[in-house]
């Protein structure tokens, strides 16, 4: 099992989560997130004041999938939220050693 | 000897009485002062309170309004639109658009008479309001100047530069608002039903001048600008109903100052109209609840607030003409016909009408106008007299059906001037300044790249 961990644009998400809904990805867990990589921020003036903003609002999603979809759903994620600029986000995957279903202790990749 | 002495005593005791007559006089003229002066004081407290309310229902009333339908991203660019009004609008109507709509002028638009407010003082028009001063008359008219391109904004939430906007409004004051108001209300005005117009449109505090103007601008400015980036589609949901709540509940007081204020007196008639306000606006949230109710099988909090927007407007061209249960007549159609027009008309022609300005004004604005025909009555209102000043039938349900017709050619003017205006001018503000915001800034929010502030300031929590 692999776990996805992307973090792309806000405006992005409604492209990607049709992009996996396409590919068959049936569940996924979204956070609202903060943060920059080479992406510079804005800035932002109350009253004259100026303030810099370098943490810039992101989503993140986190979907853990049997290892076969993985590319598959790698290429949908790219390809969804692509603008060609910098802060389009990145993606990271990781190994799991397992999953297990509150609900019933069910355990492997049927609880996926 | 003796009849000379009775002649002067005679003399004398009509000099007396002369003196005794005049000093009557002079007390009866003093108290005939002391009278008016206290119903001018009197009608001029309840106008000003009035204009404060109506300027009450801009900001905060719209602002929260609109600033809570709207995703975050552009909360405070919404807000701003409203409130930049305010300021805008005022300025104009000291400068000429006071003067456009109310100086004497031509049928359709006024003259140049109150430029700068020239000849706006203390001392009463007659032809508008005997009691209060000019003044009074002319800052509670400018708060109706504000509010009306304030509603237009709901349609194009969300995509429009700033600059444009502003661009857009003043010259929309100038060439739809001006003339529809002097047609409607202004002296000579074709439309106007008390200074004796060609067409007497009745029209108390606002129908076709207000919202059928904004209304239908509100749906030219959508089908041009075209929809939102990922309308319909992605769903863009009210990023706080709490925020439009408050709103709504504020533009429902407000409404008070906009009707019974619209009787320009502090009188009966101004209780008449507050009374159908108030009836109007809770007949009509009870009618679209119940719509939604029974449509969708559950009433919406922003169902409810809608309705009685909806109501005030469909009210507000009858206030003052309509009996209290001919109010809820009107309220209870208005609740309805716009729950069908904002969630199936709508969706039906796929338009981008972001705030449902059009759905609500445009055709509450209209159906309110045509209904006003039906139920005037001259028990509420004797507007309209003969040559004898013996009281006419007002409305269609008195039996004057030709008052139908008036109405019609109100609201086929206000459509017209609307949608004419609104083309011209947007299309001059597009080649000149380009109307939307670039597709970037629309994704960022246009609080950020319109204004480059937040609404909600992000810090990680101490």
């Amino acid at each position: 099992m692999t776990k996805i961990e992307a973090i792309i644009q806000v405006s992005k998400l409604e492209a990607v989560k049709d992009a996996l809904h396409e590919v068959g990805v049936e569940g996924m867990t979204v956070f609202e997130a903060r943060g920059h990589g080479r992406q510079k921020g804005h800035t932002e003036f109350y009253r004259g004041r100026e303030y810099t903003v370098d943490l810039i609002p992101k989503v993140k999603l986190e979907i853990v999938l049997a290892d076969e979809m993985v590319e598959k759903v790698v290429q949908a994620i790219t390809t969804a939220a692509r603008t060609g600029k910098i802060g389009d986000g990145k993606i990271f995957l990781s190994r799991i050693d397992e999953a297990i279903r509150i609900r019933n202790d069910e355990r492997g990749e049927s609880v996926l | 000897m003796v009849c000379l002495f009775a002649i002067s005593g005679l003399a004398q005791t009509s000099g007396a009485n002369a003196a005794e007559n005049a000093a009557q006089s002079a007390q009866i003229a003093k108290l005939e002062q002391a009278v008016a002066d206290a119903k001018s004081s009197g009608d001029n407290a309840w106008m000003l309170t009035s204009s404060a309310l109506v300027l009450m229902m801009t900001g905060p009333g719209l602002v929260l309004f609109y600033g809570g339908l709207v995703r975050k991203k552009n909360v405070l660019s919404t807000m701003m639109q409203s409130f930049a009004l305010m300021a805008i609008v005022t300025l104009l109507w000291a400068l000429i658009s006071y003067s456009l709509a109310f100086a004497p002028g031509n049928s359709y638009i006024g003259g140049l008479h109150n430029v700068f407010l020239r000849g706006v003082g203390a001392q009463p028009d007659p032809d508008y309001a005997a009691t209060i001063p000019l003044q009074t008359f002319m800052v509670f008219q400018l708060m109706f100047a504000i509010i009306t391109p304030a509603l237009i904004t709901g349609a194009f939430a969300e995509r429009m530069k700033f600059s444009a906007m502003t661009a857009f409004m003043v010259l929309w004051s100038l060439v739809v608002y001006a003339p529809m108001a002097h047609m409607v209300w202004g002296k000579g005005g074709w439309l106007n039903a008390s200074l004796g117009g060609r067409f007497p449109c009745l029209d108390f505090a606002g129908g076709t001048v207000v919202h059928v103007t904004s209304g239908v601008s509100a749906l030219v400015c959508a089908l041009y600008l075209g929809p939102r980036i990922g309308y319909p589609k992605q769903s863009m949901p009210p990023h706080s109903v709490v925020l439009s709540f408050i709103g709504a509940c504020l533009l429902w007081v407000g409404w008070f100052g906009f009707n019974a204020g619209s009787a320009l007196s502090a009188g009966s008639l101004a209780t008449s109209a507050f009374v159908a306000t108030h009836f109007g606006a809770a007949a009509a949230t009870v009618g679209w609840s119940a719509a939604e109710w029974w449509k969708r099988g559950k009433p919406s909090a922003l169902g409810a607030i809608s309705g009685a927007v909806a109501g005030l407007v469909a009210i507000t061209p009858a206030a003052g003409f309509v009996s209290p249960m001919s109010a809820i007549a009107i309220g209870l159609a208005a609740g309805v016909f716009c729950f069908l027009m904002v969630t199936k008309v709508k969706s039906m022609f796929r338009y981008d009408d972001s705030l449902d300005a059009f759905g609500v004004h445009g055709a509450g604005g209209t159906l309110g106008a045509l209904l006003t025909g039906v139920f005037a009555s001259s028990a509420v209102n004797p507007i309209f007299k003969d040559a004898q000043g013996r009281t006419l039938a007002s409305g269609w349900l008195e039996g004057n059906a030709h008052q139908l017709l008036n109405q019609l050619v109100g609201i086929a003017i206000a459509w017209g001037l609307a949608i004419v205006g609104t083309v011209v001018i947007l299309k001059l503000v597009d080649i000149t300044i380009g109307l939307r915001v670039p597709e970037e800034h629309e994704m960022q929010g246009l609080d950020l790249s319109q204004h480059g502030e937040e609404g909600y300031y992000w810090e990680p929590a101490a």
